[in-house]
């Protein structure tokens, strides 16, 4: 039979505000534990809520973004169950009037495909803390689990999408089209590797033509595309085989394990909490004007979609580049800067999408740490234009600036890569060339069609071997062609 | 006249002219706690250091010319309200070793004003009770009567400044919490509109209906007081941007063409008549002082009481998830894994009272419940301040009684919490609204204190306190003590 599969996500993007929903504290990461948690944060008797504005303009922003409906008077309720890492024992939280209502995304696949996913909402809401299951024993060495509230209280948009995506292709290009949106609009900082962004996927399956929907599952806690398409992939194929050998599946959440690349039942429907969602007393709806609107929405930044429109107009690049580049704000921003130095955007292009985002991947670095700022990328791409260097040595030249060596012209200077242009300098090397290989001269000169133009290559790398790859290759062929041909 | 028997205004006098010190009223009113408290058990904690060396603070500031609205004047927090370095227990075993690391916005403020904390008063606990019999310290007696109970929750500050241990205490009220005790020990006590004083540092029970407000021998006490506690609190989202008046200014307007709204339905015919005819008599010295009586309907405030037991324990319900060993307060011995933790130190820290009101918010919020309960009782509780606004058109203050009941034995309705819950009726209301009222004495029937109730129209409680202070000015019920510890 063939299946087809239904998907829908939840997204936790972690809002980058420099205090949290309800509390004064950083939300800075990585601060020693508890060190980040204020009277509010650990829920002690007597204290309230006071919601900070920076998250509700953030969500806002989101909301423009994907041309969604701002709720104008959103309102924060309580989800009760108890949680150790749960301070309140409610996490307070918006259901019947969110922030952000109906939007859509638009996804584009490597095919080139394009594909509306609707939003169904958005909400605010706060994080919860971190229960730490190692390395806490008691007096007798019994294990303890420690509780550190620093990320109790950051600000959270969850975004709810409709069950639109047919494959994990299309869940993982989602992922990364919501991401691109989020960091262009500096809502979120999108490092994944500390949470800022977590995923949980509703998978289903259902006979190709049917109407209805399978029995989901959600698995929770993706944090990286990578594992979102391995999660996917395994459930889709979990579900089938179940369905396959006569069983059913189990609405149920699953929790993927990143180590052992895994998923395991977390709990089922049956024993899912009753959370009791009720309005919560201690704060007021969340009223946001038109004007509030108006205001936010002149600073929306130029979003994904529409940079890469205008890169594909400005400086003809194809649509897959361009949305490449586009999707990241600041790698956007880094190739826009490079390529008004260089004076060259495909070249530049290139360069981006390969060296500089092969070593920022390999060091695991931002592009905002570049070692090699966009306009010294945009020197070495005008040497390689102007002559200076070949393709070939601005490799090296760009290897030694990323090393901190220096800007390109110092580095082409200090370990003198000029390429040699002196037409009587290279023609002293052709002579010599033939001097010391007669007999390729003759052999070659004897030879015809391809396989003359095959040896012709030999004497190319005598030369660039004799100038230690600085020749000048045009000039090079050019003064080969001359003196061999008898 | 002895210290204990002057008002808080005229010892503020007292301090102003010289006639004694911050330090020589501290010390004569500890006195007094620490001989008569043991018959009334109305403090859980004594701060006598604290309160001596705030004192002298007190002293060194007013001959330094810098005395506050309360300089020198000894007054004790309700148990509810956090105090940095001292214990907050809210009534609770829960909380029985709990230091609070910060002080709420009330006692700052009251302190920031010159005012000397002698101490923090016993209550039902987290609040739930009116008769002061659910605290894990043990019931509040009476000074009136030792046999019987002193109202509640604020039942420890009513019986502490009836019995003339502490000139004024500060309150709670959620449902009656302050107005009621004040009627059952025969003082004044004004919850004031919801908003007006700042809840940061006053621990929860029923959020959108807590409010507090001071409890002292008069209505000027109370302005005094309530001057000092109000205005708004960043820290406080329900906390409102509305100027705080000047409550002691307003209090000698006549109250000549004064519209008191007296509603049918706080005179039902099952109410005691001698309750009925004090209600009746105090309003009748009101109508000579110019005010003109005006009948009105409030046609929803029966559904009061059914409406505040499923709202209050419903967000009594969730405030007390916090309570659950993991941060702070009792945690059971020895658990044997997290629920078990839950579960034994949650049933171990709280009292009956407590846990039966969890259970019923739990059930009201619960799904398939929801609408039925929660969304019910909101809609209710909006029908009730349509009531009240309605009847705001057409009078300025509206009257009846504080409780259709006065001070009962001891343990009369311990195993009947309904019973106890529609002893609420007349104060409910008024919570469920967000509105202002106070209650003050208006008569004894057998020896016993009987209160009346001045509701305002919202941040009217300058007009509340004028009327209820021209009431005293012309009657002395308010200055009827009891005579216990009139030996000591």
């Amino acid at each position: 039979m063939e299946w087809e599969t239904v998907i829908g996500l939840e997204v936790h993007v972690q809002l980058s505000t420099a205090t949290k929903i309800f509390s004064g504290s950083s939300t800075a990461f990585g601060a020693a534990p508890n060190t980040q948690a204020s009277l509010v944060d650990l829920a002690m008797p007597g204290t309230l809520p006071v919601l900070n504005k920076a998250a509700v303009e953030k969500a806002v922003l989101f909301g423009l973004a994907i041309n969604a409906e701002i709720g104008k008077r959103s309102v924060f309720e309580r989800k009760n169950y108890f949680y150790p890492d749960l301070p309140k024992g409610y996490q307070t939280t918006q259901l019947e009037a969110p922030i952000v209502g109906r939007g859509e995304v638009e996804i584009q696949l490597e095919d080139g495909t394009r594909k509306t996913v609707r939003i169904h909402h958005a909400h605010l809401e706060e994080d919860a803390g971190k229960s730490l299951h190692e390395a806490f024993y008691d007096e007798q060495g019994r294990g303890m689990t420690g509780i550190d509230l620093n990320r109790a209280g950051t600000p959270l948009i969850e975004v709810v999408t409709e069950p639109d995506m047919r494959s994990p292709e299309e869940a993982v290009a989602f992922a990364r089209k919501l991401h691109a949106i989020a960091t262009t609009l500096g809502i979120c900082d999108g490092d994944m590797s500390q949470g800022s962004m977590r995923f949980d996927v509703n998978v289903s399956v259902r006979p190709k033509g049917e109407e209805k929907l399978g029995t989901r599952t959600e698995t929770k806690n993706l944090n990286s595309f990578r594992f979102m398409d391995a999660a996917i992939r395994q459930e889709i194929r979990r579900q089938i085989e179940l369905i396959e050998d006569g069983g059913s599946v189990v609405q149920e959440t699953r929790l993927f394990d990143g180590d052992t690349q895994t998923a395991r039942s977390m709990r089922t429907k049956e024993d899912a909490n009753d959370y009791r969602y009720f309005p919560c007393p201690d704060l007021l709806p969340v009223e946001v004007t038109d004007a509030d609107i108006e205001r936010l929405r002149a600073q929306l930044p130029e979003l994904p979609d529409a940079r890469a429109e205008r890169f594909m107009q400005q400086y003809a690049l194809s649509d897959y580049d361009a949305g490449l580049l586009a999707a990241d704000r600041h790698i956007a921003d880094y190739f826009e800067a490079a390529a008004g130095a260089a004076g060259d955007a495909k070249l530049t292009a290139n360069w981006v999408m390969g060296e500089v985002s092969a070593r920022l991947n390999a060091e695991g670095q931002d592009i905002r740490q570049a070692p090699l700022s966009a306009a010294d990328l945009g020197q070495l791409i005008q040497r390689i234009k102007d002559g200076t260097i070949s393709s070939k040595i601005a490799k090296q030249v760009f290897d030694a600036c990323w090393q901190g060596e220096g800007s390109p012209d110092e580095v082409i200077d200090a370990r003198g890569l000029k390429q040699v242009s002196d037409s009587g300098e290279l023609e002293k090397v052709v002579d010599q060339i033939i001097a010391d290989n007669a007999e390729q001269v003759a052999a070659y000169q004897a030879a015809e069609g391809a396989k003359q133009k095959k040896m012709f290559g030999f004497f190319v790398g005598q030369a660039m071997k004799l100038t230690q790859g600085k020749a000048n290759p045009q000039q090079i062929n050019e003064l080969l062609q001359k003196k061999l041909t008898p | 006249m002895p210290m204990h028997r002057k008002t808080l205004t005229e010892l503020k006098a007292g301090l102003d002219a010289g006639d004694f010190s911050a330090r020589e009223l501290a010390e004569h009113f500890l006195a007094r706690i620490d001989t008569l408290d043991p018959q009334l058990n109305s403090f859980i904690s004594v701060t006598r250091d604290q309160a001596l060396a705030q004192a002298d603070a007190a002293d060194q500031a007013r001959a330094a010319g810098q005395a506050g609205l309360l300089n020198g004047l000894p007054i004790a927090h309700k148990d509810i309200f956090c105090t940095r370095g001292v214990r907050t227990s809210c009534g609770s075993r829960m909380l029985d070793n709990f230091i609070s690391p910060y002080d709420a916005t009330v006692v700052e403020r009251m302190q920031a004003a010159g005012a000397v904390m002698l101490g923090k008063t016993n209550m039902d606990e987290f609040a739930m009770g009116s008769s002061n019999e659910t605290s894990w310290y043990g019931p509040v007696k009476n000074p009136w009567d030792v046999a019987r109970v002193p109202g509640g929750s604020s039942g420890g500050s009513a019986a502490a400044v009836a019995a003339r241990l502490v000139p004024a205490a500060t309150g709670t009220d959620t449902g009656g919490s302050i107005r009621q005790p004040a009627a059952l020990t025969g003082i004044t006590g004004l919850k004031p509109t919801y908003g007006r004083v700042s809840r940061w540092g006053m621990i929860a029970f029923a959020s959108s209906l807590d409010q507090a407000g001071p409890m002292a021998t008069s209505a000027a006490d109370c302005a005094l007081l309530l001057s000092a506690m109000s205005g708004h609190d960043p820290r406080d989202s329900t906390s409102v941007h509305q100027p705080v008046d000047d409550y002691s200014a307003a209090l000698d307007q006549p109250l000549k063409g004064l519209r008191i709204g007296v509603p049918e339905e706080f005179f039902p015919a099952t109410l005691d008549d001698r309750i009925a005819s004090t209600t009746r008599a105090a309003m009748a010295e009101l109508e000579k002082q110019g005010a003109t009586l005006v009948s009105i309907r409030l046609p929803s405030v029966d559904l009061s009481v059914p409406a505040y037991y499923v709202i209050a324990p419903a967000e009594a319900s969730s405030n007390l998830s916090r309570f659950d060993g993991v941060r702070y307060g009792y945690r059971c011995d020895d658990p044997q894994d997290l629920e078990d933790m839950y579960k034994r130190s949650r049933s171990e820290g709280f009292g009956a009272e407590v846990k039966r009101r969890i259970l019923v918010g739990t059930y009201a919020l619960s799904h398939g419940y929801y609408d039925a309960y929660y969304l019910r009782a909101q809609k209710v509780r909006r029908l009730i301040s349509n009531d009240f606004a309605r009847a705001f058109e057409q009078v300025d203050v509206i009257m009846g009684p504080t409780s259709p009941e006065q001070a009962f034995a001891l343990g009369a309705k311990s195993d009947d919490p309904v019973t106890m819950y529609m002893a609420d009726v007349f104060t409910i209301a008024v919570n469920l609204a967000g509105l202002p009222a106070l209650s003050m004495p208006a008569g004894m029937i057998d020896g016993l204190p009987v209160g009346i109730q001045v509701i305002g129209n919202y941040f009217r409680e300058g007009q509340i306190l004028n009327v209820a202070h021209q009431f005293q000015q012309a009657t002395d019920w308010h200055q009827q003590a009891p005579a216990f510890g009139e030996s000591a």
